[in-house]
């Protein structure tokens, strides 16, 4: 039940927020006690998902830290037309603003932002579709069975390509005689005009690296897949040896994946256009005299960081403020660049006033890596206080490594890309011609986590039913991991080669 | 309201517990809510079971922060960051909150488990506290029982005859006055005592000494729990046994060899010079890599732990942190000798993780 007075909040935040030009879905707004509060972020935001532990382990986390005091979750957004929010019964009003207007920052971004646009929109009706059909196998195959099988979906859930929802497949399916006339197509020769010249104008030589090249073009053809394939899941789902209800599974799991992934990928660009926005409407237009000491109190919370540590409502909003800034004024192109003069730097104004078309053009366009990579500078960097840390063997501590704003830009870049995962692609499915699976990390600069990995490759088994195989590199060399599962009877065992 | 979420929580939880699905087990770990105390950075032991993937091997790689600082600087950031997983969760905003000590050993106590200590039945000292339920005829002004004060002046008057129904004025004089007293109350107060003793060897390296500070602050802010007041002593030792304070305990790195006995032997003097066993609550710590000199000085450790240090104390307990020089003999050594006693306690602490276990094994017999 949402009380008239918080209705009357609602209306003014909305109408507000599309005075400043903020395009929406609609909010459906409730109001929830804490316990419903805990139990919903335990289930990623929705209020129906598939029986399964991990809910519960996230409720033990997230109720014990309130419990504790350490932590409180004052609102929860889900995407999804119409954006549901939900609200913590007992804010106070000024929270309550503030956190209404955060929602409607966050409902324009999912609207309008490019990475969102290929997200499932009736994800609420979905998720209790999920769950409906996981219940059903539970009835019908037990319990362990399917909650296992959850289990090694779960350890790969993220091998997926977020940029694949963009390509625009093509589903024509070649026939077989196409394949085969192209493989009947002679080498091409040039005429010659007489037959003594025929060496001169057709050299052996080159008849011959010809022949040899249509044959490796028909290996590589033969090859499967054709070119490694990134959306590890997809692969799976089309070719590993599944019964029905696990390929359905693994399908959701999947869906679900590709769901959460921009929200992953913007959380820096989405967090920080909410605070902007939420700073924004309450301090130009909402808060009273009387409530501006609490709402700057929790503003200040929402953007403080623990000491050290790089808050992501905060770089964001930022982030945002700074390129209005320099749009309104100018400060972006060849001449501001290449002037070497502080002071004119510092005080260049243009006069512009595109500031805040830039933002709203950034918040479609861009997703946290590109949105660093481009907007994050030098002067802010500096101004900002931005650092690297590292581990400091012999102090056992993190120290201040650097403020290079060379390293501070890869670093963050690194911890970014493909959400700070490894890259792992599927090299061959019918590796050495015996239908065994062979996967490939593409490395960056940093290692895998090798006990994991084997955990993982060991689920990966499970799924494939043949060997599976992994090529990583481990300080600097060439491995390959396999899992294998051996004799009858005997549990999957990793075993870990040295490549060339 | 039952919640939906229960049945999804229970079976976490029985997980956790070892009931079911043993195959998750070793994925378990502890995942650390941070709190703070003081200048301590502290952690509440949440276990949660972590499903792999493939991930960068992250340890210790570090990251981006922001802040003042000049390089070097050290920061308090905890091991779990950059998991860059916590996506979906807009709205979480962390507090940092001070936790009492007194808090912090409630959740341990939850946490683990721990059974509440009964003390000994030694000769406990009295002592006197109460509420101000007493009345008195002489104390501080402060005190002043007024109404109390005023009934005695009306009687005094009603009696002397000076009381005027008409025109009832009252005036007390020092006899009439009352005043608030503390009725003391015997409530049995139980001194505790509490000896660490560290091996300083070269052979402990800086891991280990860490996992020994963790440690004992735990079983310090149990204890604390448990008892009003504790004492605390600290011995380190090599070959010889020196007492130190907090500070250089922790600090303190020496490189010779290891004789234990110096340290049981310093054990026993202070023991019996300053806590003679009537009147405290003893506990004595000891951590070590258990790499110790010679066979004959382990016989010699065992019994003095059996003619003296087991009869006086609540509670001794070993702590074995594994170094990658020391044999670890001395652990089976104290096994085979004494571990039928129920007063010792035996603990292996390979890594950090194992703390919570080790504590548990130590204060889980409540003595």
């Amino acid at each position: 039940m949402i009380s008239t007075e918080l209705r009357r909040y609602i209306e003014e935040i909305e109408r507000r927020a599309h005075e400043y030009g903020l395009d929406f879905f609609d909010v459906v707004f409730e109001v929830i006690d804490f316990e419903d509060m805990n139990m919903l972020a335990s289930y990623g935001g929705f209020p129906v998902r598939y029986p399964h532990w991990r809910f519960g382990m996230e409720y033990e986390r997230i109720s014990k830290s309130y419990s504790y005091g350490l932590h409180k979750i004052y609102e929860m957004v889900i995407n999804n037309d119409p954006v549901y929010a939900y609200l913590l019964r007992g804010n106070t009003d000024i929270d309550q603003k503030l956190v209404i207007a955060h929602v409607y920052g966050h409902s324009d971004f999912f609207k309008n932002n490019l990475w969102f646009s290929v997200t499932n929109r009736k994800m609420l009706d979905e998720m209790a579709n999920h769950a409906v059909r996981i219940s059903r196998y539970i009835d019908k195959y037990g319990y362990e069975e399917v909650e296992g099988f959850i289990d090694i979906c779960l350890s790969i859930e993220d091998l997926i390509d977020i940029h694949s929802p963009f390509i625009k497949r093509q589903f024509a399916v070649k026939s077989f005689l196409e394949d085969d006339e192209g493989e009947r197509k002679p080498v091409s020769k040039l005429r010659s005009p007489s037959e003594y010249l025929e060496d001169y104008i057709n050299p052996p030589d080159f008849i011959e690296w010809q022949k040899k090249k249509s044959e490796d073009e028909k290996i590589r053809k033969k090859k499967f897949p054709e070119s490694p394939k990134r959306d590890v899941l997809v692969f799976l789902l089309e070719n590993a040896e599944l019964e029905e209800w696990q390929r359905d599974v693994l399908f959701m799991v999947r869906e679900e994946s590709y769901y959460y992934a921009p929200q992953m990928q913007t959380k820096i660009m989405n967090e920080g256009w909410a605070a902007y926005w939420h700073s924004k409407i309450l301090t130009e237009k909402v808060v009273t005299d009387n409530e501006i000491i609490d709402y700057a109190d929790h503003h200040a919370g929402t953007l403080a960081g623990r000491a050290g540590s790089l808050n992501p409502y905060k770089l964001g909003m930022e982030l945002f403020r700074d390129i209005e800034d320099r749009w309104n004024r100018g400060k972006f192109g060849r001449e501001y660049e290449e002037c070497n003069d502080i002071e004119t730097k510092r005080a260049w104004d243009m006069k512009l006033g595109i500031g805040k078309e830039k933002i709203f053009e950034v918040r479609r366009l861009y997703n946290d890596v590109t949105f660093i990579d481009e907007f994050l500078t030098e002067d802010f960097s500096r101004e900002h206080k931005l650092f690297t840390y590292a581990h400091n063997q012999s102090t056992g501590a993190y120290e201040i490594e650097s403020r290079d704003f060379k390293k501070i830009k890869e670093k963050l870049l690194f911890m970014l890309t493909n959400c700070g995962r490894p890259i792992i692609e599927v090299m061959e499915g019918n590796y050495m011609n015996r239908g065994e699976l062979y996967l490939i990390h593409r490395q960056e600069s940093v290692d895998l986590k090798l006990d994991w990995a084997k955990e993982v490759l060991k689920q990966m088994f499970r799924v494939w039913k043949r060997p599976v195989h992994l090529e990583t590199l481990v300080d600097g060399k060439v491995r390959a991991f396999t899992a294998d599962g051996g004799k009858k009877g005997k549990d999957v065992e990793v075993q870990s080669f040295l490549v060339r | 309201m039952s919640l939906r979420i229960e049945q999804d929580w229970g079976r976490f939880r029985e997980i956790v517990r070892g009931k079911i699905k043993q195959n998750l087990r070793k994925y378990i770990i502890r995942s650390e809510l941070i709190g703070k105390k003081g200048k301590d950075i502290i952690s509440i032991p949440v276990p949660q079971i972590e499903i792999p993937h493939f991930v960068h091997s992250f340890e210790k790689s570090g990251g981006v922060g922001q802040g003042d600082g000049d390089l070097g600087t050290p920061i308090g950031i905890a091991e779990y960051e950059g998991d860059g997983h916590a996506g979906n969760q807009p709205g979480e905003h962390i507090l940092e909150v001070e936790i009492t000590l007194e808090e912090l050993a409630r959740i341990l106590g939850e946490e683990l488990e721990l059974p509440n200590i009964e003390p000994c039945g030694k000769k406990n000292i009295k002592s006197v506290s109460g509420k101000y339920t007493n009345i008195h005829t002489a104390g501080p002004e402060s005190l002043r029982h007024i109404k109390r004060t005023f009934r005695e002046a009306l009687k005094r008057q009603i009696i002397s005859g000076s009381y005027d129904a008409i025109n009832p004025l009252i005036i007390p004089v020092t006899e009439d006055k009352r005043y608030k007293a503390r009725e003391p109350v015997e409530e049995p107060a139980y001194n505790a005592a509490v000896i660490y003793m560290m091996d300083v060897s070269g052979s402990m390296g800086s891991e280990q000494k860490e996992i020994v500070r963790i440690e004992s602050f735990w079983i310090d802010a149990w204890l604390k729990h448990e008892y009003k007041d504790i004492e605390t002593k600290y011995i380190v030792h090599d070959a010889v046994a020196h007492e130190v304070d907090r500070d250089t305990f922790f600090r303190v790195r020496e490189s010779g060899g290891t004789i234990i006995s110096s340290a049981y032997k310093l054990c026993r003097k202070v023991m019996e010079e300053r806590y003679p066993q009537e009147e405290w609550n003893l506990y004595a710590f000891h951590f070590s890599d258990g790499d110790n000199w010679s066979r004959d000085d382990t016989h010699e450790c065992i019994e003095i732990l059996e003619e003296s240090l087991l009869p006086s104390a609540n509670l001794f307990c070993y702590g074995q942190v594994e170094s990658p020089y020391g044999s670890g003999q001395f652990y089976y050594d104290l096994e085979d000798h004494l571990g039928e006693k129920d007063n010792i306690v035996l603990s292996k602490i390979p890594n950090r993780d194992a703390v919570y276990d080790s504590i548990k094994k130590f204060l889980g017999k409540g003595r």
